[in-house]
């Protein structure tokens, strides 16, 4: 009695494993790297080392079931497979104690998920101790405020922060829902209009990582991104210096042009800097030239860039709410300057 | 073993192999499905409770002994509404015109009051866009309100299809399709009135 | 009013024409077959959709397509595919195989089933028709609030969604009844409801989430209607409002939708698999209260899709439990199909590849789905495409490939002809390899932090070369398509005929011919097992001689049966709805009008077989 397979589901199962070949090898080739700018598995932070532990947890099981699974599924397909001649199988209709056992196998296993689960949320939800430092986080269409009332810093679009100090953020949005979340320190949590919700964390590692909101709001949802730096020990209380100190005065020419124009413009509704405007309807621009990037992370801070988006903010981020004023060649280079004189 | 199923023939096709016409039971699982409508409703409006920012709360607007009148008013149109179903079962024509007419005439009494309270709301200020009291109230007894129309509407057929002639004891199940649809929509009164209006 | 006039079998197309017929069909077979093939068509739509989306995001900072029509884009996708695409496909199936496989010859409501259809293309044709005036929905499938307000989104695109949803959902609800109705009460003689196929069963419970659901949105829909119409607060936070509200009453029936659109399928894959084991279903009452507990359950679980929005430890715990509670069920089902399989002679036949594909890419996709049921963790996957992979596992390694071994299965019986067994294979081939090309990848992509909903991408973040795979995958996906309607047009034309039971299956309808007769049974049987007709032919597999078919009706017998005569008011009464809810964007004048015609076409609707002319029945 041969077992030879017959040739049909010969060709098929050849293609299949060529194919499965295939795929594996430029997998491997390629590589899966995890150490990306937002990748959420090598996480920077207690929250993220908690969630992290979790998900290898629930991971490796779930391999397990895979494997068991796709496994037993497999071996029926080869090991049941038809051939000439065989007669009706046992019409077998259950077997009770397997029902029973099996039931209960998977369910320990999700119990075990569950308990460190559960742990896990009551702990990260904690409130966190007077000693966090208290970031109140505005997301705004397509941008983020960034406030330190104890501090008496607002910034926008790039968020620092001192390396093993908890963090406590307080997040409201005053138009629609978005989600503030850095990948690489931890999960997210969304921004809702007239609720306060809160986000704890401790980051434990130096470096910088860019976040991006969560939830979609709109036209240019993608690109409502923002910059995290994280300071190792004892230059946190220098960006704070720097920032809580007075704009520098513009020397050279262009930037001070730009610095009149700029009083003299309808920019003065919207921005506000230190001793010359006071908006609140977009990003304060208080040591703007210190940021390495704008418009929510979307470009690099270069005077070519910063010169294109005043003349056209919309074209450069679409249905982006600043107004395009008629701004061109000297008038947008000046502003340009004196934007990036503001470090 | 073959079947004979001839007699399926002459069975009234509209009666299931539970005993029950399709039509009724195809009205409770309709029901059902308004219990969650109503229940999303009712859902909202306790979500909201006391969370307006302003405008005319519901103690300064609500009142309630005339509601409670309106409220009696459709309790008792339930109790005719059972009295015309037994006389179309008993093949009474003359008594059930009767009493679904008035069980109609006593449900537009419903609406009338209902009109009526929303006019003298807004007349107070009170609108759908005014705070979430009037945003909820409105919305959810605005929408009973119109279930209620809406049996009126059929109570108002069925009493012209019995002046035509055309509605008798075969008919029966019809006319109680029509009661269980207003009893539904009564119940849900109860409901409703207890949580808007008695409840502080 | 589901009276049943005399009317002789075979002479529907006789007096009009085909289109007419067909206009006014009230057989459930028919109905079937239209809900099929616009579901199908509907399918392409949403796959070009996905196409355009994918060539977008094949790249980083790319500019094929814009910011707007990306987001009107992902937004139709999802609309489509869930609304327009699985759930009628899935109502095809309950159309036409339920009263076949209960032994009966028609549903309890032939002329709502009609409405059901119509009222369906009309929400269809109406979603659709928002393209053609450039303001298509763009606030994503689930629409959240406060982004839907008028505020947020001035145009019509929010507007067209509400009403079509809302239009949609009337049809759904109608279905609903029908087939409750039905299941609870027309069964064949000695059909106990534990003797009933598993198809039936999971989609009577099915039936039972779509009308305990879809209340819970048309309430929401409601709320946003009339905050973007009359002004309320509803959804608005300036007047005291919570958008959050909005996600509540979505999920609420969001969540037993996605058991809408799975437990059918899965209910398939418990026919298919028995008959190509040549085994009885292992476990099929353990099945049965495994789907019954996940109807059930489901509605308990929807904040789990809102474990971001600052619920709280005490509600996402409970949510957390609960959702982990519901996998249980699911795995069983699982066990349970394996061991169908297993002592079984498995004949690898097309339907059957596509019921395997199913198991193993829903596994996946339940894997996926436990891991998000830890808030912890969902707290990083959630709105990433890691959530995007798992819910194209369940639903289109789940239900599509579940209701394409569905389509494999019965198109024999519903044409009368085979579907090409080659040509099948190179559909599902190509299909598993496109699929998992597509969704493999974007679990990890997920993982490094691409959000969902993005037009587009910076070039610095490792996305791009899984990106590009998963385009090539998606248009692998759509070769094996192509690969299926040729196989359809070929075997229309010259494919070899089917004969009763091509298969060798257990279940009533395989009893009758293909395509059935009008009548679908000659004789209604009388049933004994939950596999009546594998019982007939093969006997109960414990010495038990099989009882052999028994003798055939005669022209007598045929000649009694009543069906239910044609009706033009059900597609009239649909065309009456369509306009008075397209009005809400054009004139009150249209609403009312609109109105008073809806309600005249009810009446006519209802009175149609009440006191008819001859006098029988009523």
């Amino acid at each position: 009695m041969t077992t030879r397979l017959p040739s049909r589901p010969r060709f098929a199962t050849v293609l299949l494993l060529l194919t499965v070949l295939v795929l594996a090898s430029a997998c491997s080739w390629v590589g899966w790297d995890w150490d990306t700018p937002m990748s959420t598995v090598m996480p920077k932070s207690d929250f993220g080392k908690m969630t992290h532990e979790i998900f290898m947890l629930i991971s490796w099981w779930t391999l397990g079931i895979f494997i068991l699974v796709e496994g037993a599924l497999l071996y029926c397909c080869w090991r049941f497979r038809d051939r000439p001649g065989a007669p009706i199988p046992k019409q077998i209709h259950g077997n009770t104690p397997l029902e029973v056992s099996w039931t209960i196998a998977f369910a320990v296993i999700l119990l075990i998920f569950v308990i460190p689960t559960i742990r896990v949320i009551f702990k990260t939800q904690e409130a966190p101790a007077s000693t966090a430092l208290r970031v109140e986080v505005v997301g705004r269409q397509w941008w983020w405020e960034f406030r330190y009332p104890g501090l008496r810093i607002t910034t926008a679009n790039e968020l620092h922060l001192p390396v093993g100090q908890t963090v406590a953020f307080h997040l409201n949005a005053p138009d629609v829902i978005h989600s503030f979340w850095i990948p690489q320190l931890g999960g997210k949590r969304d921004v809702v209009p007239h609720r306060v919700n809160q986000l704890v964390m401790t980051p434990d590692t130096p470096g910088e990582y860019p976040g991006q909101c969560a939830e979609y709001c709109g036209m240019s949802h993608a690109n409502m991104r923002f910059r995290v730096v994280v300071h190792p020990k004892g230059e946190f209380e220098q960006w704070v210096k720097a920032q809580q100190a007075p704009p520098v005065e513009p020397t050279d020419a262009l930037a001070q042009q730009g610095k009149t124009l700029f009083a003299q413009s309808a920019c003065v509704g919207c921005h506000a800097i230190s001793g010359v405007s006071a908006g609140v309807l977009g990003p304060n621009l208080n040591h703007f030239g210190s940021r390495k990037m704008f418009a929510a992370g979307l470009m690099a801070t270069t005077a070519e860039n910063l010169t294109k988006w005043i003349e056209n903010p919309a074209h450069m981020k679409p249905g982006a709410l600043m107004p395009n004023l008629g701004m061109k060649g000297e008038q947008s280079k000046a502003l340009a300057a004196y934007l990036l004189s503001l470090k | 073993m073959t079947s004979h199923a001839a007699s399926h023939v002459e069975h009234d096709p509209n009666i299931g192999i539970t005993g029950l016409d399709h039509r009724k039971m195809g009205m409770w699982a309709f029901l059902g499905s308004e219990c969650m409508f109503f229940g999303s409703l009712i859902g909202t409006y306790l979500s909201y409770k006391g969370k307006s920012l302003s405008g005319p709360t519901p103690h300064e607007i609500l009142n309630i002994p005339l509601t409670s009148v309106s409220a009696f008013v459709l309790l008792m149109s339930s109790v005719l509404m059972v009295l015309a179903l037994a006389a179309v079962q008993r093949n009474d024509m003359k008594w059930a015109k009767v009493w679904l007419f008035s069980t109609a005439m006593f449900g537009a009494g419903f609406v009338g009051f209902q009109i009526f309270e929303f006019t003298h709301f807004v007349n107070l200020g009170l609108t759908l866009r005014t705070n979430l009291f009037g945003s909820t109230f409105f919305t959810l007894t605005g929408f009973h309100g119109a279930h209620v129309t809406g049996g009126v509407i059929w109570l108002l057929a069925l009493w012209a299809l019995a002046l035509r002639g055309k509605l008798g004891p075969q008919d029966a199940l019809k006319v109680e399709l029509c009661g269980l649809y207003w009893h539904f929509v009564d119940i849900v009164w109860i409901a409703i009135f207890t949580l808007v209006y008695l409840i502080p | 009013m589901a009276t049943h006039a005399a009317f002789m079998p075979g002479t529907e197309a006789k007096s009009h024409g085909v289109l007419w017929s067909w206009i006014t069909t009230v057989d459930h077979k028919r109905i079937g077959i239209l809900y099929g093939t616009s579901a199908f068509f509907f399918f392409l739509v949403g796959g070009v959709e996905a196409l355009i989306m994918r060539l977008q995001l094949a790249r980083p900072d790319s500019t094929l397509v814009g910011p707007q029509a990306y987001n009107e884009l992902f937004t139709m996708h999802g609309t489509t595919m869930v609304f327009l695409a699985i759930m009628p496909l899935s109502a095809s199936f309950f159309n036409y195989m339920i009263p076949l496989m209960i032994g009966a010859r028609d549903v309890a409501f032939p002329r709502l089933n009609a409405l059901s259809y119509w009222i369906f293309l009309a929400g269809a044709l109406f979603l659709n028709a928002s393209w053609l005036f450039g303001v298509a929905p763009d606030a994503g499938w689930f629409g959240y609030a406060n982004l839907t307000s008028r505020q947020f989104s001035p145009t019509a695109s929010i507007d067209f969604w509400v009403l079509g949803l809302q239009i949609l959902g009337i049809s759904s609800l109608m279905a609903g009844f029908n087939f409750i109705v039905t299941i609870i009460n027309m069964r064949a003689p000695g059909m106990t409801l534990m003797r009933m196929p598993l198809f039936v069963w999971m989609s009577f419970v099915t039936q039972f989430l779509l009308v305990l659901a879809f209340p819970a949105i048309t309430v929401g829909l409601i709320l946003l209607m009339f905050d973007r119409f009359f002004g309320t607060l509803f959804y608005a936070p300036a007047g005291g409002g919570d958008p959050l509200l909005w996600q509540h009453l979505f999920w609420i029936f969001g969540h037993p939708e996605v058991y809408i659109l799975i437990l059918p399928a899965m209910g398939i894959v418990s026919e298919v698999l028995p008959t190509f084991a040549r085994k009885p279903l292992f476990g099929a009452p353990v099945v049965i209260y495994s789907g019954i507990m996940i109807g059930f359950f489901g509605f308990g679980v929807w904040s789990h899709h809102m474990f971001s929005v600052g619920l709280g430890p005490v509600a996402d715990s409970a949510f957390s439990i609960a959702t982990m509670l519901i996998a249980v069920p699911t795995g069983v089902k699982i066990f349970n199909w394996i061991g169908t399989l297993w002592g079984g002679t498995v004949r690898f036949k097309t339907p059957l590849f596509f019921a395997l594909g199913f198991i193993a890419m829903f596994t996946m996709g339940g894997l996926s789905g436990i891991m998000h049921a830890s808030p912890p963790v969902d707290l990083q996957q959630t709105d990433t495409y890691f959530v995007v992979a798992h819910f194209h596992y369940v639903l289109f390694g789940g239900s599509i490939f579940g209701l394409f071994a569905g389509i494999y299965y019965w198109w024999p019986k519903i044409t009368g002809r085979l579907l090409d067994e080659r040509l099948g294979k190179w559909h599902f081939w190509l299909m598993m390899l496109g699929f998992n090309a597509t969704f493999f990848p974007q679990h990890y992509l997920g993982l490094i932090g691409m959000p969902r909903r993005i037009y587009t991408y910076a070039p610095d973040l490792g996305w791009y070369f899984w990106n590009l795979v998963s385009t090539i995958g998606a248009f692998v996906i759509a070769v094996s398509i192509l690969v299926f309607m040729v196989n359809v047009v070929r075997t229309q034309r010259s494919g070899p005929t089917a004969g009763d039971d091509p298969w060798d299956a257990r279940t009533l309808e395989w009893s009758i011919p293909s395509p059935p007769p009008v009548y679908n049974f000659a004789r209604v049987p009388t049933v004994h097992d939950r596999d009546p007709f594998w019982l007939q032919k093969h006997g109960d597999g414990h010495g038990g001689k099989p009882a052999g078919r028994p003798a055939p009706a005669s022209a007598a017998e045929i000649k009694a049966i009543h069906m239910p005569p044609p009706s033009y008011w059900p597609i009239l009464l649909g065309a009456a709805f369509l306009f008075m809810m397209s009005g809400a964007l054009i004139s009150i004048y249209q609403v009312v009008l609109g109105g008073l015609l809806t309600l005249y076409c009810m009446f006519r609707f209802a009175l149609e077989y009440h006191r008819p002319p001859s006098g029988g029945g009523h």
